[in-house]
This record gives C-alpha cells, sequence and structure tokens, in this order.
C-alpha cells in the first residue's frame, strides 16, 4: 500500500509481499518440521542425562522422599 | 459491504465471534490448570509446558492445512462428490483471504473460532495422558487431533453439506460428537498404548489412588472451562441470517440464527439448556460420587457435553435429565473400564468427554427423531441410527483407530513414553533439584556473612 486515498469498498488485500504467499508458507511449513526434529532430539538427550547423573536406584528413592506424592 | 445494515451484519458477526474466541481461550486456562492441579508435585512443570505447546502447534497447523481440510472434505471426499476445491481454495494458507484483507472481514475470526475448539479436543487428551507421555509425543498427537481428525469430522458431521448430514441426518449442535467423542476416543487409543503411570494398580490389578497435588488448582480450574464453555455454545451459532442468505426451505423474511447446519435456535434456548444440563450433571454426580468434589466439577461438565448435541431443539428438563443420565453412565463406566482393562485415565477424559459425547449423540438420535437435519431439500432427518452410527464414527473410526496408529508407531520409535527412570524419579526433578541446590546456596552464603 502506498496511500490510504482509496475507496474501501474496492480495496481487497492490504498486506506486504503479496504474490509471495507459497514461499512464505513453505517456509514456515519446513520450520514448523525443524521444530519437531530439534525437540524430540533435545527431549531424547535430556532423559539420557538425567538418568546418566541421577538414575542410580539410590538417587531414585531420595528422589521419592524429596517430592513425595 | 454493500448498505448500512449490511455493514452492521458483517461487524457484528465480525465481533460477535472474536468473543467467543477470548471466553474459549478461558477453556484452555481451565484445562491447564486442572491438569496442573491434578499432577503429582513433582510433575507439575512438565504437565504445565506439555498442554501449553498444543497452542502455537495446533495454530500454525490449523492455519497450514486444519482449516482447507473443513471446506474441501464435506463430501467424504468420494462418498456424495469429490473434494470440494473450490471451496477449499479460499481457506488455503496462501489465500488472499487467510490475511489482512478490507473485502473479508469474516473468515479470519471463524477460523479462530474453529481453531480453539482444536486447542480444546487436543487439550482433552492432553489430561488423559499426564505424568508419563514424552512431550514430542504428544505434540504430534496434539496436531493429528487438533488440525486432521477433528476437522474431517467436522467437515463430515459439523458443515450444512457434510455427508453425514446429509445421508445419515447426524444432528450434533454443540459438538457432542465432533469435539468430545472424537476427543475421547483419541484419549483411550493413546492411553491403550501408552499404558498406566507406574504403581497405579497393585499386583492384584487393584487402581491405586494418585491424588492430585492442589485440588483447588483442579475446581477453579473446571470453573474456568465452564466459562470458556459459554464462548464454546455461542460459537458454534450463526449470530444472524436471513431466510434469503440461507436459500433452503425456510420461508418469510425473519431473520434468526441458527445452528452451523444453518436450523434456526436461539441464544436463549440454548443458554437455558447450557444452564439446565450443567444442573443434571451436577446433581447426578454428587451423589453418585457421595460428594466427590473432583468427579461433581466433572459431572457438570459431562451434563452439557451428554446434552449438546440437541441442546438447539430441547426442552429444558429434557436437558436436564439427559444431563443426569450422561454422567451416570459415564461415571460407572469409567470405573468399569479401569479395573477391567487396566486404563490409568489421569483426569477421567475418556469418561467425561468420550462417553458422555458418544451417549449424548445416541440419545438426541431419539429424542430429536424425525427432526430435520438442514433447512435443505432431500437430507435425511434425525434418527436414532442415523446418530448412533455418527457416534461410532467420531469415538473409535476418526478418535480411537488413528491416535492408537500414531501411538504404536511412535512407541516403536522409543518416542511415546519417558523412561522409567525418568518416571519414577519425577520428570521436573533436575528443575527441582538445581532449585534446591540454587536455595542451599544461598543459605550457605548468607551463613557466612552472619
Amino acid at each position: 500500500m502506498t496511500t490510504w486515498a482509496v475507496d474501501l469498498a474496492d480495496t481487497g488485500a492490504v498486506y506486504p509481499w503479496q504474490g509471495a504467499e507459497l514461499i512464505m508458507v513453505l517456509i514456515a511449513v519446513a520450520l514448523w518440521i525443524l521444530w519437531h526434529i530439534i525437540q524430540l532430539r533435545e527431549e531424547k538427550a535430556e532423559y539420557a542425562e538425567d538418568i546418566r547423573l541421577y538414575g542410580s536406584k539410590e538417587s531414585i528413592k531420595k528422589a521419592l522422599d524429596d517430592h513425595p506424592v | 459491504m454493500g448498505n448500512n445494515l449490511d455493514a452492521l451484519t458483517t461487524v457484528f458477526t465480525e465481533f460477535y465471534y472474536w468473543v467467543t474466541v477470548v471466553f474459549m481461550f478461558l477453556i484452555h486456562v481451565g484445562f491447564c490448570m486442572y491438569e496442573v492441579g491434578a499432577s503429582r508435585r513433582r510433575n507439575h512443570m512438565h504437565t504445565l509446558m506439555k498442554n501449553t505447546m498444543l497452542i502455537p502447534l495446533v495454530t500454525i497447523t490449523f492455519f497450514f492445512f486444519g482449516w482447507w481440510i473443513y471446506w474441501a472434505f464435506p463430501n467424504g471426499p468420494f462418498i456424495t462428490g469429490g473434494l470440494n476445491l473450490e471451496a477449499g481454495a479460499a481457506n488455503l494458507p496462501t489465500s488472499e483471504t487467510m490475511a489482512t484483507n478490507l473485502s473479508d472481514r469474516i473468515s479470519g475470526v471463524f477460523w479462530a473460532a474453529f481453531l480453539l475448539f482444536s486447542w480444546t479436543a487436543a487439550s482433552i487428551v492432553s489430561g488423559a495422558v499426564i505424568e508419563r507421555i514424552r512431550s514430542g509425543a504428544f505434540w504430534i498427537i496434539a496436531v493429528m487431533i487438533g488440525s486432521v481428525t477433528w476437522i474431517i469430522d467436522a467437515a463430515w458431521g459439523w458443515h450444512p453439506e457434510g455427508w453425514m448430514v446429509k445421508l445419515l441426518g447426524y444432528h450434533d449442535a454443540y459438538a457432542s460428537g465432533v469435539i468430545h467423542a472424537i476427543a475421547g476416543g483419541t484419549a483411550l487409543g493413546v492411553l491403550v498404548v501408552l499404558g498406566p503411570r507406574l504403581g497405579r494398580f497393585a499386583a492384584d490389578g487393584t487402581p491405586r489412588v494418585f491424588v492430585p497435588h492442589n485440588p483447588w488448582l483442579v475446581t477453579i480450574g473446571l470453573f474456568l472451562i465452564y466459562t470458556g464453555f459459554w464462548g464454546f455454545y455461542a460459537a458454534c451459532n450463526v449470530p444472524i441470517i436471513s431466510p434469503e442468505a440461507i436459500g433452503g426451505q425456510i420461508t418469510g423474511e425473519t431473520w434468526t440464527a441458527t445452528t452451523i447446519y444453518l436450523t434456526p435456535t436461539t441464544l436463549g434456548a440454548i443458554t437455558v439448556n447450557f444452564l439446565m444440563s450443567l444442573s443434571g450433571g451436577l446433581m447426578v454426580a454428587y451423589l453418585i460420587s457421595k460428594g466427590d468434589a473432583f468427579w461433581t466439577y466433572s459431572g457438570g461438565l459431562a451434563g452439557i457435553i451428554t446434552a449438546s448435541a440437541g441442546n438447539d431443539l430441547y426442552h429444558p428438563i429434557q436437558a436436564f435429565i439427559i444431563g443426569g443420565v450422561g454422567i451416570w453412565i459415564a461415571y460407572y463406566l469409567h470405573f468399569w473400564v479401569e479395573r477391567t482393562f487396566k486404563i490409568d485415565d489421569a483426569v477421567g477424559a475418556v469418561a467425561v468427554h468420550g462417553y458422555a459425547g458418544f451417549i449424548g449423540l445416541v440419545i438426541a438420535g431419539f429424542v430429536l427423531w424425525g427432526y430435520p437435519s438442514s433447512p435443505y431439500e432431500g437430507y435425511a432427518a434425525v434418527n436414532p441410527l442415523g446418530n448412533t452410527i455418527g457416534a461410532v464414527i467420531m469415538f473409535f473410526v476418526l478418535g480411537f483407530v488413528p491416535a492408537w496408529i500414531v501411538s504404536k508407531l511412535l512407541d516403536a520409535g522409543g518416542l511415546l513414553r519417558v523412561p522409567r527412570e525418568v518416571e519414577l524419579m519425577g520428570l521436573d526433578f533436575k528443575t527441582l533439584h538445581e532449585e534446591e541446590q540454587a536455595r542451599q546456596d544461598v543459605r550457605d552464603a548468607e551463613k557466612a556473612l552472619v
């Protein structure tokens, strides 16, 4: 848009980069899938780290005492 | 907007749906409070984030493809026709009407109202699976129900041209089936694969009670869900439309509110029936649970859900009784399924949403038997068989089965359930441990200053 001197009855889309909708959608879909991949990897690594640090029977029993049901 | 009356109608409709979206946001606030309150202290941050992050994930995927499915799939496809590509095109993420567009004031708020239903569907599942599901797995399931399966069922049974409405006479005005039965069925499909929380059942199969860490949060959460439910009901209506715009069999020039099927109703009718079905659910749930707060509140919700399929037409006394019948069946079915199949539904979601929704559809088929399902000619009338088949489609075909398959795939990839050690120590253990360390550091530093 370069001016608001328009008849609103004849005005439709006003967002920038009109004509590039498909490219924007493809980028967003790629970001969405990438987010899931990164999140799944991070969660897996986080649990592995938790088990490495605190996964012994003694640690778990202490955790249950410290944070009761 | 050709003249001032058209402009007023359009802006009123735009504002109406906007208000429903704000109200429905409270459903999600309520679900988060409810779930966190029901979880044990060592899991509550994980529980909160699991539910919170479904908001962005379902939102963007509903923008990418969910909304298009609603408009493209009413015929099945290939049941009463092919894909409706013409209607779908205006609702693709690349469409000009899906963005800031001064010639279309309705698509955005209508999309948002449907999106909030999507969040609700996914959030119902979230509560059932707390304290042992991996967040990443849940979010994939959330996208499945929020942006794929529920919106397919909406195209089929919650659309003026849906094939279930045309062929079966399916009637589900306030979403007993299209939201609640499918969400309950989805939760059950996940739970069967996921299994119960460690320690939930004794060796002889007797269930142990996992006490909610904050019952007040649970009850306030349920109150907020009730509050948001008002927006949900209003969002299920078209607020104002003329018989000419409907283009069906209705004669005269009297404008009206309608259901999603464009059949006439009033906000007054659904307000009274909402309250009467809530009351029926609360009263019966209080008696059968002997005053248990969790089940009494849940019973109120189940009462509304059971009557929702026909609350556009019921007499208030019918809504009251149907609400009570719904929770009575759902309550006993919940405990029977729990003991028989060792299903650990942490918040009773399968019962309150799934069983109550299913029962509500069957009851509506009988009570509204012979009513027209649509203002258009050639549609089947509402009938018990059509609504019962519809209930099966919602709960099992689009609810249980896809959830079971996706859960099996996630489980096979080692992505469904948190490791045993982590579940036992608590999903928030590392955070709680680090917080305690930080407190100890401060205490030590302060003692050194004495």
